[in-house]
Formats: structure tokens, sequence, C-alpha cells
């Protein structure tokens, strides 16, 4: 009897391992597919950047440059009317500045959200969250105004200050989370010790908050680095352009300069799949643990 | 008092903020569109509701609604399937998953100009991918999908798939982590398969986070701008022009100013009716976060 029951015990979780390892052979086989399917594109723009002229129109489209060519890039590079040099350095100087604000704010006001009891703070909190809800084109004109008025168009500034202001909504919805899930016992013994708000939040939520922190910085960077209305509508002065920008002037270019307009994709594209591979492994975490379930 | 005043100024950037960059630029608006006014000019003439009644009778803006409406009704449900799928299947725990996830992420993260142009080569009639591929299979196909008007909104629709799919999988990511496993278990107890733990438990446990994406995607389906701008210019015949072009072609091309901020007012009212229709839910699920 025993022995039959181990029998029958085995074969079930023969069964189910062997359930278990089609089911990992199905996934990962999708995954494969799925990725192959997500990664062409890209494909695409790799070896259409490292071909000449020539060869885009008479090779296929799936074919491994005959000879790898860097010259579309020198030439992207070299162009004196679209300076990729001058708009990388403008690019980075912006996105690094909003980036900044955008940490040092939304981490700033998501301690206040979390840590500090006040009068109206969980109606203020609905009222900044609901702004994640209000459609940037509607402020888009009267914020135009306000930037005319203040004569800032066709200086950085409206591209930066804002992003202290809170850093959006977004980001001090994560951050307050994350903060709420350190332990509030820290916080007590250092009062006892006698310390501020101040100095709680400098010294002992920032210096646990790394992998949000992180998060919230990249995604910053990332989502400056990517805008393309903002440098449009502010900046006219074609030296102060950023990379997004300049990379459109290229399109005018479709039809025949497929080289070139790839080239300078690649090179738009390549900082910030970089910055997001270095991050990734916060990034995940970060949401996780801010409990955004 | 001292800690009221202390709260303040931590929050005191965001509370500008929402002053500065919500409420008073929806006000601004909403007076602006009383106005008849080319922005470079001084001349402001008060012209009342003009701007909203010779909207309502602009076939134009009618027809970028609709765009925008058949737009949000067809890639926000395409988006949000796509990406709970993927969601799912890279919360596996196999070797290198990672890598997958970065995958599928990285579409979101690309320079959304180099992404638009990438796409115009794909959808190119000759030498396109798509058409190369459907020759490949023995299909001869020539169709000019951006330059079609039964095509251009589908190719943007389904560009929007791979381009959005990146923040929505991390949410439903997060959200399906954050399942407790012993429902899971419980279920495996009853005999339930895997596509029934998938329907009972994954998908209702899911609620609040696709009523979230569900709303956000929304919101930006209706201000999709940069990949228009760059493909097709709300072409070909108008069948592309969304309401996010439309209000800013009106506002930067032909100026019109007060005539934008009326469109833009009768936008958010569409927006925000969309929003009511959630509201209760969505402040359920707010108060969920609060509670956790």
């Amino acid at each position: 009897m025993s022995i039959d029951n181990q029998q029958q015990l085995d074969q079930s979780i023969k069964k189910a391992q062997a359930a278990d390892l089609a089911g990992r052979i199905t996934v990962g086989l999708l995954l494969l597919v799925g990725s192959i399917v997500f990664m062409a594109p890209f494909y695409l723009m790799l070896t259409m950047s490292l071909k000449t002229r020539g060869e885009i129109d008479t090779t296929s489209v799936w074919s491994w440059p005959q000879t790898v060519t860097w010259d579309n890039y020198k030439t992207v590079l070299q162009n004196p009317n679209v300076n990729f040099v001058q708009f990388f350095k403008n690019t980075v100087f912006v996105a690094a500045l909003s980036t900044l604000g955008c940490v040092l704010s939304s981490s700033m006001v998501a301690y206040g959200f979390a840590r500090i009891k006040f009068a109206g703070r969980d109606r203020l909190f609905i009222l900044v969250i609901a702004t994640m809800m209000l459609p940037g084109i509607v402020t888009m004109i009267p914020t135009y105004v306000l930037y005319k008025y203040l004569n800032w168009v066709n200086t950085y500034y409206p591209l930066i200050v804002p992003a202290y202001f809170g850093g959006g909504a977004f980001n001090i919805f994560l951050l307050r989370q994350y903060f709420m899930g350190i332990p509030r016992e820290l916080d007590e013994a250092a009062i006892l010790d006698g310390a501020s708000h101040w100095t709680i939040f400098s010294r002992v939520v920032l210096p646990l908050s790394g992998p949000a922190l992180a998060t919230v910085g990249i995604f910053a960077f990332i989502y400056n680095w990517r805008d393309f209305m903002g440098p449009l509508l502010y900046l006219n002065d074609p030296q102060m352009q950023t990379l997004e920008v300049g990379l459109s002037t290229y399109n005018s270019l479709r039809d025949q300069q497929w080289h070139l307009l790839m080239a300078g994709s690649v090179l738009v594209s390549v900082p910030l799949i970089i910055i997001f591979f270095v991050g990734q492994r916060y990034f995940v975490k970060g949401i996780v643990m801010s409990g955004m379930k | 008092m001292k800690r009221q005043r202390t709260a303040w100024l931590f929050v005191a950037p965001a509370t500008l903020h929402l002053l500065v960059f919500a409420l008073i630029p929806i006000f601004a608006s909403l007076y602006l569109s009383f106005f008849k006014w080319h922005i470079l000019k001084p001349a402001r003439p008060f012209v009342g509701i003009h701007n909203y009644s010779s909207t309502l009778v602009e076939p134009k803006f009618w027809n970028a609604m609709w765009n925008s409406t058949r737009y949000a009704i067809v890639s926000v449900p395409l988006g949000i399937i796509v990406a709970l799928l993927v969601a799912v299947l890279v919360n596996q725990k196999l070797k290198g998953i990672t890598v997958f996830r970065t995958i599928f992420y990285t579409p979101s993260i690309t320079s959304g100009v180099a992404t638009a142009m990438l796409w115009i080569y794909i959808y190119l009639p000759e030498h396109g991918l798509i058409n190369s591929m459907l020759s490949a299979l023995g299909k001869n196909n020539k169709t000019d999908f951006l330059n079609d008007p039964a095509w251009a909104m589908w190719a943007l629709v389904f560009m929007s798939v791979w381009t959005g799919l990146g923040p929505r999988m991390v949410l439903f990511l997060a959200g399906i982590v954050g399942i407790p496993q012993t429902l899971y278990e419980a279920a495996e107890l009853d005999g339930a398969s895997m596509l029934r733990q998938f329907w009972s438990v994954t998908l209702p446990m899911l609620a609040p986070t696709t009523l979230f994406v569900l709303l956000t995607s929304t919101i930006s389906a209706f201000q999709v701008f940069t990949p228009v701008y760059m493909m097709t210019k709300g072409g070909p015949l108008d069948t592309t022009d969304v309401i996010g072009y439309h209000i800013y072609w009106e506002a930067w091309s032909k100026f019109n100013v007060g005539m934008a901020s009326a469109q833009t007012f009768l936008l958010l009212i569409v927006i925000a009716a969309i929003a009511a229709f959630q509201y209760r839910i969505m402040k359920n699920q707010l108060e969920g976060y609060s509670v956790a």
C-alpha cells in the first residue's frame, strides 16, 4: 500500500516537473520570438547607419553591411549646419540640471507628504497627484505666455526651472511611497537626539533611498533628453538646440539620405540606452519597493 | 506651529508648481479663449464665445476629435493587453530574464524622433520592412502605409504599441510581484489551471494597476504629438490630424491663440469627463496606496 502511494507520488512529481519544464520552454520561446520582433527595428537602424547610400538602395533591408563604413557618422558629426557636438553639450547641460532639480525637489516634497503631519496634507497631496492627469497641452499656451513675459523664450530656463518645482507628480508619488516604507523608529530615535526634519531628511531618509532616487533620476534624465515639444517651442537659436530637435531636421532628407538619418538616430539614442542599461537594475526594485502595486 | 511651517517649506515647491503650472494656466487658458489674439501682435480684442461657437461648427475640429478618439480606442486597449501579457512572461523566474525586460523597455527610452524616422522607413512602400517581409512571403504588396488614408492612422497605432510598452509593462510587473503568493497556492490546491489562475487571481488583483494604466494611457493617447509631427503632419487627407497636433498647428502655425485655447478647453472637458468616469475607482486606489 505504502509502496503504491510512493510510486504514485513519484509519478505525479515527475509529471509536474515535465509540465514545469514544458512551461518554461514555452515561455522562453515566446520571450525569444517577442524580443527578436522588438529588436528588429533597432537592427535596421544600426545596419543602415553602417551602409553606404548605394548599398541601402540596392541590397535587402536585412543584410549586414558588405563593408562596414563609419563615414555616415563622420558626416553627421561634422555637419556645420546641424552641429551635433554642440547639441550634445546643450542636451547634457539641460538634462543634467533638470535631473538635479527633479531629484532634489521631488524628494523634499515627498518627505513632507510622507513624514510630517500638517493641516490639509491629504487634500493637497490628492491635488498634486491629480496634476498627473492634467494634459500638458492644456497648459502649453499659458505657460508660453508666462515665459514670454519673463523674457525667457530662447533661453534654457523654461526647460530647466520647472523641474525645481516638485519634479513631477509621479516622482513625488513614487518617492512618498518609498519613504513611507522606511521604519519610523529611525526618525524617532533621531528626534530624541534633537534632530530637525531637515536632518532626518538628509541624514536618515535620503541615504536609505538609493534605488528610488536612482529610479527618479534616470527617468528624469531620459525624459529631458527626449523632450521634443519644449525645445521646439522655446529655443529659436539653432546653436542652442538639443539633439532631439537637431535630429528632427534630418527628417527633411528622408527619401534620399537614410544612411545619415540612421547614423544620427543611433548617435542620439545610444547614450539613452547606455544610461538605461546601467540603471535598470535599480528601477524595478525602486518601483516594486515603493509599493506601486 | 513650527512643525506646520517646516511641513509647508518641504511641500512648497510642489504647491507653487500646482499654482503656477496647473491651476493658473487652466484659468488663463479659459481667459484667453474669449479673445482673438495673434501671439506676436499687441492687439487682443474680446470676442466673447466666438471661438467656441466657431470651433463647434468647424468640421476640422470634429475630425481631429474623432481621430484622437479612434486612436485612443484602439491603441490603449491593444497596448494594455500586450503589456499585460509581456509582464506575465517577464515575471517568470528564468535565467537572464532582466535582459528580456530591458529589451522590451528599450523602445520607450529611445529618442522619439529617431523612433519616428525609423518607423517611416519601416512603412515605406518599396524598401520598407513590412512590405519587404510580405514580399519574402511571396506576397507582392506596395502599400504606402503612411500616405494611404485607410492605413496611416493604424500605422501610428501599431507603432504606439512598440514605443509605449515599457512603462506599462513595468507597472504591471510591479503589480504582479505584489500579489500574495498564497492566493496562487490556494488556487493550485483547488486544481486551477495556469490559465484559470491568471483569469481568477492575477487579473482581479491587478484591477487597480489596470485602471491606473488605462487612465494615464488614455490621457497620453489624446495628446500624441511627436509621431504625427514627424511622420504624417496630420495627413493624408487629415486622417491623422489628431487633436494634439491640431491645437499645436492652430496655435503655432496659424497663431490663433484664442481659438487654440478654446479648443484646449474643450479637450480638457472631454478628458475630465473620461477621468470623472473612473474617479471613484481611482480614489479607492489612491487610498489603497496610502494604506500600503
